[in-house]
């Protein structure tokens, strides 16, 4: 298995370098050196001389991808992709065009969205898991056509719907929690309630109606037949049989999922005003801060990356035919 | 003290004790009422902590973090928010008088400026602006006034700075600046405006002035110019300022330094308003060019040290920002004169009292509009600004325009404040387009048609509920030079009829149109359609609306309208290169002085050319030299003559299709008070005052939690649950057979 996941890791170098490079293009199409140093220094009074300050002190005043004015190595290495992006493989993501520590923002700014995706994650998990199973047990009675059409209609309504009407509904019509805001320690979970609550309602439909397929698929399988012939209670065999033979499929869509938690939602962060790691990828792409972008993007596709090698490690935990090689 | 509730629990208990063992029925009230209530006596909805209730803290909000808090780079409204209330530079202007007047702040008076000759020999008062070679300005500060605590003045028993020589021990511990155990402060002296000064040439700094500035302060450019040599050739990380003289800047003695202009410049005065000009303490400098510090983002740009009567205690860039006063505050009253009306309104109420009124500012991180309206609304924020989302719900305007609150505004006690701002937002025509620019009178007369066309009172109604007024010159009310009523019209697109402005017909348009060689929209050279191309930025509905309002402006005409519409980055490059056609663009004033609109149309400072603010790339002989002459003169009908005859010409010439001038609608609650816009100054907090008691009260009243849908939620999903119960029972008891058999 190590051999295996060195192996992936190996994979993983040319995916970044690709990844990298599609940002790197993608950013630069659409902004230039000088439209960056124009955004940081303001609307007044820029005169081309401090533009072309700004440039060269962060180093935006070198060719793009590739020097023709130099010779050897330095065609590719003296470019600002080069000098960008290489210190990102060695986690070190530098300072942002502002000036600041880019790995100490990032440290600071996990937790809260984290504190928010986590139990998003493992309510909904629990909540839709469970939703599917009761909707699987009752199948084709009212309460499964029920939750099905529940689901759908779920699933159709904006993340957005959900977020203003909660704010609306919960804390400004009954006063229940704080519309939004964050704080530390214990003091957030007041906080954190109705993301929460939102959150999880806002995965419902999509969630019920994917677990509930896969469990549908596993009931009408040979062995729950078996089961059933055996004598067991349906419940049994829902829990202690079908359950956990659905976990690959399950574990597909969520251990993939569990290191991108750190990465936070852009909406939900931006609504309940938490600073999380969602609302700083979404302010640098709105100030044009390349230095924090690539530093996001490069992350999220590591963790991306080591989620699904998890997703693959999990497999065969709850399935010991599976062999990684 | 206890919270009420927290005191009826107690009671609650002691009772208990005292008489007999609990029954259950008590501890389920108790358990209920602890739910209820969270124990705090606060309502749930508080976002804040309950120990603050009582205390005099305004809430405020931001809803980006300020890049820059150094203020040799802090330019924004969003950064001056901060810096304003924090540094304080030599003047100020007056909170209540308009128009804007300069008063001093940590200056004993307002300098005046002294004029020398190329010899460096003093002339008159009156002397002819050819024969200024200089102007000095000596500056004298008040004695006793002192830095708020900082780790970076602390010395040791002797005489060293304790801070300034940080190890990697010392440094493990540091995470903010608050981290620090020790503090101190030290006299405000003339040499830390002179250092402060020399910062805007530092060339790590990019101060945004720096350019404008060399312009005018003597021998900045060559400053900047041995700092960068200095800068490349030092060791280390702190560059010494104090080692490099500037003859700009100087000390003249322990509370007086002197600034050196280039020629005549008036205006100078009003940047001494500006936190670019406040004083800095070379320890501050040298304490954050640690370089173990700025990797930790401990830097003079997120951690200001300043005299004013706040101080940043906590800068959280991400959740908080809090100012709090400063106990090295010098002190200072509220102003005892005012204008007609503001004695009535109560403005004067508090005259003589010292300032600052409120203790500590609490800025918490609000990006969206909906939720920071809804906890204005239920008494969390202090004031708020209307979006447009919210306007309706707060603002009738009645039938003569005149803004008035709705019944829930004042049902809760909410007041509006208006204003016109010191902006103007413009159409502009660039004078470099060979249809639409140039001197011809063909393309005045169409600029002209277009001008009379575009019904701006229309887009204000539409698009800005009515905030703003159409502009009839390019100087906003409030500034010298600014006409109001029938003397201010512009008479190439109104009329007076009846004592009212009026805009002129469209007959009037086309018939310019026509003499400018469009009949009906036409060209006569070509036979074709004039098309015309409109830049812009913007998405969205919104915008849409916009842009279908201008075409359908245009196609009045006859004219057709291209909307070319980009992205911000793009839209600025073609406005540097000068290729676009026509745009919208708007200026808010640096300083209330009419040379800071009139330099927008100045020849000189062309964008296209010259990288300056006239983004029109208007030129025009006389309107150059009479800018010359008017930017140094002093306010007086003499000045006025020269801007009405400046306007004159513009009006004629139409570069600009004036547009409006924006009004501000600002609402705050009935515990917030001294509040008067003034939309110059950046140092108000310290006259504004809030009445916590009663705030409180009203925070309560207003957000009692309602309960019923929770009762609700359990009903209902009993409900579910127990059919579902019932159906599970008979299911399990149904014998498999059958329910295949069924199924088939």
């Amino acid at each position: 298995m190590i051999a295996y996941i060195i192996r992936r890791m190996l994979y993983a170098i040319p995916i970044l370098i690709g990844v990298n490079v599609l940002t790197f293009v993608l950013f630069f199409v659409v902004n230039t050196p000088d439209d960056m140093a124009r955004m940081h220094l303001g609307m007044k009074h820029v005169t081309p001389e401090a533009v072309e300050k700004w440039k060269e002190e962060r180093g935006y005043n070198k060719p793009l991808l590739i020097n023709s004015d130099e010779t050897g190595t330095a065609v590719l290495s003296n470019t600002i992709f080069y000098e960008k992006s290489v210190g990102l493989f060695a986690f070190r993501f530098g300072r942002s065009d502002e000036g600041r520590d880019i790995a100490y923002d990032i440290s600071q700014r996990m937790w809260p969205s984290l504190a928010i995706a986590l139990p998003v994650f493992l309510v909904g998990l629990l909540t839709n898991i469970s939703i599917s199973m009761l909707l699987a047990f009752f199948r084709a009675t009212y309460i499964d056509i029920t939750g099905v059409i529940t689901g759908v209609v779920l699933m159709s309504i904006s993340s957005l719907f959900y977020i203003i009407s909660g704010q609306y509904l919960i804390s400004k019509l009954w006063h229940l929690v704080p519309i939004s805001g964050f704080d530390i320690g214990t003091n957030a979970i007041k906080f954190l309630i109705l993301p929460v609550i939102i959150g999880v309602i806002g995965g419902i439909g999509s969630g019920t109606r994917w677990y509930r397929t896969i469990f549908l698929e596993e009931i009408n399988k040979d062995y729950v037949r078996t089961a059933r012939a055996k004598g067991l209670s349906e419940l049994r065999v829902l829990f202690r049989h079908v359950l956990k033979n659905a976990m690959i499929p399950i574990l597909t869509g969520v251990v993939v999922v569990i290191p991108l938690l750190f990465m936070g939602s852009l909406i939900t962060e931006s609504f309940f005003g938490i600073p999380g790691l969602g609302s700083y990828t979404i302010d640098a792409i709105q100030k044009q801060d390349f230095a924090i972008v690539r530093a996001m993007v490069f992350l999220g596709t590591v963790l991306y990356i080591i989620g699904l090698i998890l997703t693959d490690i999990s497999y065969t935990l709850v399935d010991p035919r599976i062999r990684l090689e | 003290m206890l919270p009420y509730q927290c005191q009826e629990l107690n009671q609650l208990k002691s009772n208990n004790k005292a008489n007999l063992k609990p029954r259950r029925r008590d501890w389920i009230s108790l358990v209920f009422l602890l739910f209820l209530t969270g124990c705090d006596g606060q309502s749930w909805n508080n976002p804040y902590p309950v120990q603050e209730r009582f205390e005099n803290i305004l809430y405020s909000s931001f809803s980006e973090r300020p890049n820059h808090l150094d203020p040799a780079r802090s330019y924004s409204s969003n950064e001056v928010e901060f810096t304003g209330q924090i540094y304080e530079p030599p003047l100020q202007y007056h909170y209540l008088k308009r128009p804007y007047e300069l008063i001093p702040l940590t200056a004993s008076r307002i300098p005046k400026p002294v004029y020398i000759d190329k010899k460096g020999k003093r002339l008159p008062a009156n002397a002819s602006v050819k024969d200024i070679a200089y102007t000095l300005y000596d500056i004298q500060i008040r004695k006793g006034i002192r830095f708020q605590p900082h780790p970076a003045f602390v010395k040791t028993e002797n005489n060293e700075f304790l801070y300034h020589q940080l190890d990697k021990e010392q440094l493990t511990s540091i995470y903010t600046l608050s981290d620090f155990n020790q503090t101190d402060s030290r006299e405000l002296t003339a040499a830390d405006y002179v250092y402060q000064i020399k910062r805007l040439a530092h060339p790590k700094l990019h101060s945004p002035i720096y350019g404008l500035m060399s312009a005018y302060i003597a021998d900045l450019v060559p400053y900047a110019k041995k700092l960068k040599q200095a800068a490349d050739n030092m060791e280390g990380h702190y560059l010494d300022l104090n080692k490099y003289d500037f003859d700009g800047a100087s000390v003249i003695n322990k509370y007086t330094y002197r600034i050196k202009i280039k020629g005549k410049y008036p205006q100078m005065l009003y940047w001494l308003t500006m936190p670019f000009f406040a004083p800095i303490p070379w320890e501050a400098d040298r304490f954050y060019s640690q370089p173990g510090l700025e990797e930790k983002n401990i830097t003079l740009n997120w951690y200001p040290v300043g005299t004013g009567p706040y101080m940043l205690t906590v800068n959280n860039p991400n959740l908080q920002m809090v100012l709090e006063k400063n106990p090295n505050f010098h002190g200072e009253t509220y102003p005892t004169e005012g204008m007609p009306g503001d004695q009535e309104s109560g403005l004067l109420a508090d005259a003589g009292k010292p300032l600052p009124f409120i203790d500590k500012v609490v800025y918490t991180l609000e990006k969206e509009n909906i939720p920071y309206w809804n906890k204005f609304l239920q008494g969390y924020y202090d004031v708020s600004g209307i979006s447009s989302d919210s306007f309706d719900q707060a603002v009738n305007i009645g039938a003569g325009g005149e803004a008035e609150l709705t019944d829930e505004m004042k049902e809760k006690g909410i007041e509006l404040k208006t204003g016109i701002g010191t902006s103007i937002y413009y159409f502009g025509f660039n004078m470099m387009d060979p249809v639409i620019g140039g001197k011809s009178n063909d393309a005045r007369k169409l600029r002209q048609a277009i001008s009379i066309a575009l019904d701006f009172e229309e887009f204000i109604s539409i698009f800005l509920n009515g905030r703003g007024i159409a502009a009839q010159g390019p100087i906003a009310p409030g500034i010298f030079g600014y006409r109001s009523g029938n003397e201010g019209i512009n008479p190439v697109v109104y009329k007076s009829e009846n004592g009212k402005q009026q805009r002129r017909d469209l007959a009037e348009a086309k018939q310019l149109l026509s003499e400018a060689g469009y009949p009906d929209g036409i060209s006569k050279k070509t036979g074709k359609p004039l098309l015309l191309h409109f830049d812009t930025t913007g998405s969205g509905p919104d915008s849409k609306a916009r842009f279908d309002w201008m075409r359908k402006q245009f196609r009045k005409l006859g004219i057709q309208l291209v909307i070319r519409n980009t992205t911000y980055n793009r839209f600025q490059e073609k406005m540097l290169k000068g290729t676009s056609q026509m745009f919208m663009w708007g200026w808010n004033a640096d300083y209330p002085d009419p040379e800071n609109f009139l330099f927008l149309l100045y020849g000189p400072n062309k964008k296209a050319e010259l990288n300056g603010e006239n983004a029109v790339n208007y030129s025009n002989k006389e309107f150059d030299r009479l800018f010359i002459k008017m930017k140094d003169m002093d306010n007086g009908p003499e000045r006025q003559k020269v801007i009405d005859r400046m306007i004159e010409i513009v009006r004629i010439d139409a570069p600009w299709i004036w547009g409006f001038f924006p009004k501000s609608f600002a609402l705050s609650h009935q515990w917030y008070g001294n509040s008067k816009p003034n939309f110059m100054a950046n140092n108000t907090l310290k006259f504004k005052k809030i009445d916590p008691v009663l705030r409180y009260q009203l925070r309560q009243e207003w957000n009692q939690p309602i309960l019923w849908p929770i009762m609700f939620l359990v009903i209902v999903i009993i409900a579910v649950i127990i059919p579902a119960i019932i159906l599970f029972v008979r299911k399990e008891h149904k014998p498999a057979l059958i329910s295949e058999v069924n199924k088939s």
